[in-house]
């Protein structure tokens, strides 16, 4: 083992680099955001499906929301009780969720995602 | 084995530093076509592929060339390719891994190209193209580096490569006539609607491969001290002969079949190439000097005395090599789209920072290939061979 | 030592690989989809109002066909797509574009032609074909062929290989070489965008026929086109092509399209 400081080394240098982004943030963490709901938002009490659901898995309801109106040109979604809601992001979403910088950019900065929905699908803001 | 390719000479450093700087540069265009689309390319609505999905074609036929080396050596046990074989495989994972690359520096959306196992699709060749490039890379790999540790150990190699080696013989062809299947199978595209697509990719394949190795196998020579052996190049060159006059041959039965049949779906895009249409021919000059190189190298090779020249085999495989990578590189995919469906002539030029990436992608290849190759001669040095 | 890394590796690879082609296995065999929601399981349905056909057909009347027309519809249905227009040539996208006979039927180009056909626009666009090629070569099947007939775009699925366009022999497909949004130059909310690197195509107006009404182009046609169900016998369209004499793009290539052109 004639190596053994250059192994150390290397080592240290490695486990460096590789928590890096946990010091770097060391006493950065903030509060997880709140998003903020627009008054016709508040007013409907509740989305197209729970809203503990929605939090958790609105991404998936999105996900299969495209496919059926893309693929099977199914564009009506019925809810678990029974209600109606046209499956369209551009139009049902931000019907209420109108305010897209303080809805969905707010978590979605927090959490470091960054969906490409809005390449395509036009800005809240654009609507009005 | 592989702490050999961490030994080098200076000339070898400074070689990996060059490739390395030639990718960076690449790499920098490379992000600009991420941020800003392909629209940096010179591809458009009428030639939807160009240089690309070109040099990827053209490599496939390099990759299938190691079969040309496998199969004298392990079917007619012609045991003077042990010294090379090893060459071929690896020149087979080089190629296939740039196959790869310009793949993916093709695609519009790279993020999403595991799509493309999400959602497994049997009609398209190009599935099947995935699984065959990436099924040889692995036995190329697998194969390669077996054989070569044995060698090291002097022992011979584990009995379960055997059946691998024999897979990768009709597994070899399957990639280039697979990559013939992307576009021999398309209605509306008279140049590429051929049967014979797939043979005379695989004929020029087993011209340009070879002519490539043996051209490497020079290279070697000069500065590793490593010799393939004057036999062994030998036998290569006639490989290269008959692949290339197989080539020329299948070109030939293309260009009457279109000629003489005089439809103009397959007329006009021999004619957009050789001689231009409607006034634009920026091929023309290229094309001719594709069929003059064939030529010339075939005339060199078939003469004994000249292909037992080895400065005159240099330039005959070299003649041959560019010739194929004309005819394949820059022909065989923008002609086929011009002109377009709707009978409009409109050309393609690669742009710079087209080129730019295209040139990285070879020098990755390179990269690849250097480091093999020194494991290949520290092993063969090694053992004293 | 070297003998257990050397091991370690073999199985991390192979674990690796084993993985990737089971998720492609799996998605290869048919299965029921894993989705859990709420009480019950959640419906998807039609809307309604939706126009519903087995094959969905069009015939454009080249006799009706002028020059200003061409524009309205080539207009209104860029417009409602939200098609970009592209300074540079070699970035054009077009659903609807207008072209010389000679060109939309080169297979009929004949020395002695009506003069009328001589300097008329004829419409191009995707022919929607019953055995399309372009559904046959892609890859992630992100085109793919509704059970109306309409060819469609998945454009979250596309990866940008446009093998589709090679294998259109219509040249109805268009690539987003960049990003489509500065070249809009108004958009239309109620449809979305595209991103860069994607292919897209006319879709027969698919997301109007949701909503009850006729393709963008069909409502401005002012008669010249006639759209509607090609396997219904007491159709228009039918009708239309029962007493009158219709040609199709390059139907010798076994494409079967959708469009027929009344010359």
């Amino acid at each position: 083992m004639k190596d053994k400081g250059k192994i150390i080394v290397g080592l240290v240098i490695f486990v460096a680099v590789f928590t890096f982004p946990f010091w770097y943030n060391h006493g950065a963490a903030t509060q997880a955001p709140e998003p903020e709901l627009t008054e016709k938002a508040k007013k409907a009490d509740k989305c197209v499906e729970e809203t503990a659901y929605m939090r958790k898995e609105h991404m998936q309801i999105l996900d299969e929301w495209r496919d059926t109106v893309v693929r099977d040109g199914k564009r009506l979604y019925v809810n678990a009780s029974g209600k109606e809601y046209m499956a369209s992001l551009s139009n049902t979403c931000i019907d209420c969720h109108s305010n897209k910088e303080k809805f969905c950019d707010k978590c979605h900065d927090y959490a470091s995602v960054d969906p490409y929905c809005w390449d395509c699908h036009t800005y809240p803001e654009e609507k009005e | 084995m592989l702490e050999s390719a961490f030994k080098g000479s200076k000339g070898y450093w400074v070689w990996l530093l060059a490739l390395l700087a030639v990718i960076g540069v690449g790499f920098g265009f490379y992000l600009r076509q991420l941020t800003f689309g392909l629209g940096i390319t010179g591809m458009s609505r009428d030639v939807s592929w160009g240089f690309y999905i070109a040099q990827f074609t053209f490599l496939v036929g390099v990759a299938a060339s190691a079969v040309m080396l496998v199969i004298p050596y392990y079917l007619h046990d012609y045991k003077k390719f042990g010294r090379i074989t090893v060459l071929g495989e690896f020149l087979a994972v080089s190629s296939v891994i740039m196959c790869l690359l310009f793949i993916i520096a093709d695609l519009g959306q790279p993020m999403r190209l595991f799509n493309v196992l999400i959602h497994p699709t049997p009609s398209s060749m190009l599935f099947w193209d995935m699984v065959v490039l990436n099924g040889y890379l692995f036995l190329n790999i697998v194969i390669g580096w077996n054989v070569l540790d044995a060698e090291r150990n002097s022992v011979p190699p584990p009995q379960w490569v055997k059946p691998l080696i024999y897979i990768s013989i009709p597994w070899a062809i399957s990639i280039h006539t697979v990559t013939a299947f992307l576009y021999c199978g398309l209605p509306g595209r008279g140049f590429w609607l051929t049967a014979i697509l797939a043979p005379r990719f695989l004929a020029s394949a087993f011209a340009a491969g070879p002519a490539f190795l043996i051209i490497l196998a020079f290279i070697v020579r000069g500065f590793a001290k490593y010799d393939a052996g004057r036999d062994q190049i030998q036998t290569m060159a006639k490989i290269v002969t008959y692949g290339a006059i197989a080539n020329v041959f299948f070109f030939l039965c293309e260009v009457f079949v279109a000629i003489y049949s005089q439809i103009p779906e397959h007329t006009a895009h021999l004619q957009y190439l050789f001689f231009g249409l409607h006034g634009h021919g920026v091929l023309v000059p290229w094309m001719w000097t594709s069929i003059f190189l064939m030529l010339a190298a075939i005339t060199l090779l078939v003469i004994p005395a000249a292909r037992q020249n080895e400065v005159v085999l240099g330039i005959a495989c070299i003649a041959i090599f560019v010739g194929i990578w004309i005819d394949k590189g820059l022909g065989m995919i923008s002609g086929g789209f011009i002109p377009n469906p709707l009978h409009h002539v409109r050309e393609y030029v690669p742009t710079i920072p087209e080129i730019a990436i295209t040139i990285a992608v070879y020098a990755t290849g390179f990269l690849i290939l250097t480091i093999l190759y020194k494991v290949v001669v520290g092993v063969k040095q090694e053992v004293g061979e | 030592m070297d003998d257990t890394r050397r091991s370690f590796l073999k199985f991390a690879g192979i674990s690796a690989l084993g993985l990737g082609g089971i998720s492609t296995l799996t998605s290869l065999m048919p299965g029921p989809a894993t989705a859990t929601k709420g009480a019950s399981a959640p419906l998807y349905k039609d809307t309604n109002k939706a126009l519903t056909a087995k094959r969905w057909g069009m015939v454009i009347d080249t006799r009706k066909l002028t020059p200003s027309l061409c524009e309205k519809m080539i207009d209104a249905c860029h417009k409602a797509h939200n098609v970009p227009n592209h300074d540079n040539e070699r970035h054009t996208i077009k659903w609807l574009w207008e072209d010389d006979f000679e060109h939309v039927f080169p297979m009929k180009h004949d020395e002695y032609l009506a003069d009328r056909l001589d300097n008329l626009p004829i419409l191009a666009l995707c022919n929607q074909c019953n055995n399309p090629p372009c559904v046959q070569v892609c890859p992630t099947k992100a085109t793919f062929q509704r059970e109306d007939g309409i060819v469609m775009m998945d454009f979250h699925r596309c990866i940008g290989c446009r093998f589709c366009m090679a294998a259109c022999p219509y040249g109805s497909r268009s690539f987003n070489f960049r990003d489509p949004r500065p070249a809009i130059e108004k958009e239309n909310p109620d449809f979305p965008t595209r991103m860069k690197g994607v292919v897209e195509k006319c879709n027969f107006c698919a997301e109007r026929l949701a909503e009850g009404k006729m393709p963008a182009c069909v409502e401005v046609s002012e008669g010249a086109l006639v759209f509607g169900d090609l396997e219904d016998p007491s159709s228009e369209i039918r009708k239309v092509l029962r007493e009158n004499y219709a040609i199709r793009r390059k139907q010798n290539l076994g494409t079967n399209p959708s469009v027929y052109y009344i010359i």
